[in-house]
């Protein structure tokens, strides 16, 4: 293991008295939502993790209670390590302070976490959606937003389909 | 989904300035389809005269959802929705889904498949590079470099066919290795492509070189500082192009880059010029790696003999009943993948493509999420062009080289 990620590790696990995992050799922060601003700040000004190179959220409903993560994907250019710096956030409209004062890259990840996830950044100057288009309702990476099949038509359900079709063609 | 609702001006009110509410610039819609945007990218522009105040970027026209389609398919199925997402580097999409599956499933990877891997990819990167230069030095008023440009990038097509059958949605890369092994003529096609190219390359050096209207639109255009690219993430030959010399097959070498000599091209300017320099040159390094690993390539297997991964050998399926039956259960049901959440990365002609792979042991991934280097150098475009012309807005765009599949996934 790198001595810089040994050494950044040690110092935030003393200080914030964070959770680490390890998997596979990639190295994984649980840090609480509400000091995410502070932490990453710290990360960035003292331990030289100058690039965000992502943020982007899992959603574990229904079978984990905090039911989204949000991952922050770090690298560091002069140590050449990465780290993730993981948040547990609850509720179905769950808030986070936005990062994207501290790294400006994370400014269209949040939109896009946002508009398929659904989490408010707060602080964000411009949070609309990103990906689907300004109408939409539903935030589509969610566990419980359905995939959108379309039921197949057959003669015993040819009418039941027909009349919820959104655009019949007659 | 019955409460459509209009966007009012009051909720994009923000992203413009206060002279265009008086009317003293104007605001101009450049895209979604203009033939320079490359794709479907809409920006709004904001003018003053001639001189852009500000731009809009607005992307997502080719969304498709890959992510949540992912989520509902085997590992082996939504491979072939990677190659679809940056079609001009397909190869990559599927080597860095592949990097993430096999990390996750601690699966080795044959010496021979690694070498043909990376023979591929390097060609995929100079043919996503000459698309690029033929594309973007048509905008910018050099017609005949993009025929030149297509001329050469068939003959890489014609390799792709020859080894996959297909020209570019290859789906050749599996977890594991490869599909299968590449045909005896291959050696000899690359061969004389590798003899080819340097001429030509010096050949749209020369075009370009003497062409005092491309010079002119590209020196001190879009000057990014090495600042700007570390606060927007940004990666490759953009990043490059303002003296950093950060590449990733260097610095976190995968599928044995690490054996092969070659250097990252560096121009310190940060202008469309020196963006242009550095493709131009790691060309020439792509050319240098295909020769090591051509002159290298070691005999062997070309997909791992872990069979709780990769399929039974096709010869068995006539003798073995359990091959039958292995056959069956793995192009239905999937392999099941440990539980675990990884990042795979891989350098991309457009800079650092990143998968972030989450298993929940089952046969289909819990969470793919990829990470894409237009979204993200997509995100500078404002940056650059700010008190440009809006002619060198054309350049600009260009000049990140932009594919809208891999930014809006």
């Amino acid at each position: 293991m790198n001595e810089h990620l040994q050494n950044t590790i040690t110092k935030i696990q003393a200080r914030h008295q964070a959770e680490v995992q390890e998997f596979r050799g990639e190295f994984t922060v649980f840090i609480e939502p509400a000091d995410i601003q502070c932490f990453l700040l710290e990360l960035r000004d003292q331990h030289m993790f100058n690039i965000c190179i992502d943020v982007t959220a899992v959603d574990y409903f229904p079978q984990e209670t905090p039911r989204f993560h949000v991952i922050y994907q770090l690298y560091s250019m002069p140590y050449n390590v990465r780290l993730q710096v993981r948040t547990r956030l609850d509720g179905n409209k769950p808030h986070l302070d936005s990062v994207q004062g501290i790294y400006k890259s994370a400014n269209w990840k949040e939109r896009e976490v946002h508009d398929l996830f659904g989490i408010i950044f707060t602080g964000h100057p411009d949070l609309r959606r990103i990906m689907m288009p300004e109408d939409w309702v539903g935030h589509p990476l969610r566990k419980d937003y359905p995939l959108g099949y379309e039921e197949v038509q057959f003669t015993f359900n040819f009418d039941e389909i027909m009349i919820n079709k959104p655009h019949p063609k007659d | 989904m019955t409460d459509l609702r209009e966007v009012s001006v009051d909720e994009l009110r923000h992203l413009v300035s206060d002279r265009a509410m008086t009317g003293e610039t104007m605001l101009l819609n450049m895209g979604p389809q203009h033939p320079s945007t490359h794709g479907v990218l809409r920006l709004l522009l904001e003018l003053d005269g001639e001189i852009v105040v500000n731009v809009v970027p607005d992307i997502g026209f080719l969304h498709t959802g890959v992510e949540k389609t992912i989520e509902s398919k085997t590992y082996l199925k939504s491979e072939t929705m990677t190659d679809r997402l940056d079609y001009l580097n397909p190869i990559g999409n599927n080597l860095v889904y592949c990097l993430a599956v096999e990390k996750l499933a601690e699966l080795d990877v044959p010496l021979r498949a690694q070498a043909i891997r990376v023979i591929l990819a390097e060609l995929t990167r100079i043919s996503s590079h000459l698309l690029w230069l033929g594309t973007s030095a048509l905008d910018l008023g050099a017609m005949s470099m993009f025929l030149y440009c297509f001329r050469e990038r068939e003959l890489i097509m014609n390799i792709f066919e020859l080894v996959s059958g297909q020209r570019m949605m290859t789906t050749y890369i599996r977890p594991g290795g490869l599909w299968r092994d590449v045909p005896v003529e291959f050696e000899g096609v690359v061969r004389d492509f590798l003899k080819a190219m340097p001429r030509r390359i010096k050949e749209y050096e020369d075009i370009l070189k003497t062409n005092q209207i491309f010079i002119d639109r590209t020196k001190g255009i879009g000057i990014l500082t090495k600042e700007d690219c570390y606060q927007y993430g940004l990666s490759g030959p953009v990043l490059r192009g303002s003296g950093v010399a950060h590449d990733l097959r260097k610095k976190q070498p995968y599928s044995g880059y690490e054996l092969y000599d070659f250097d990252i091209p560096t121009h310190s300017e940060g202008d469309v010029y020196a963006r242009y320099r550095v493709r131009v040159e790691e060309m020439s390094q792509s050319l240098r790696i295909i020769e090591q690993a051509l002159n290298k390539l070691p005999y062997g297997p070309v997909i791992s003999n872990n069979r709780k991964f990769v399929p039974p050998p096709r010869a068995e399926l006539g003798e073995s009943m359990e091959a039958v039956i292995h056959h069956f259960k793995y192009w239905t049901e999937g392999f099941l993948v440990p539980a675990g959440h990884v990042y795979a990365t891989i350098e991309s002609p457009r800079g650092e493509l990143g998968v972030y792979m989450e298993s929940d042991g089952t046969a289909k991934p819990y969470r793919v999420h990829l990470v894409t280097p237009t979204f993200s150098n997509l995100q500078a475009v404002p940056v650059m062009s700010k008190n440009h012309y809006i002619a060198d807005l054309i350049g600009i765009v260009g000049s990140i080289d932009i594919v809208l599949g891999d930014a809006d996934r």
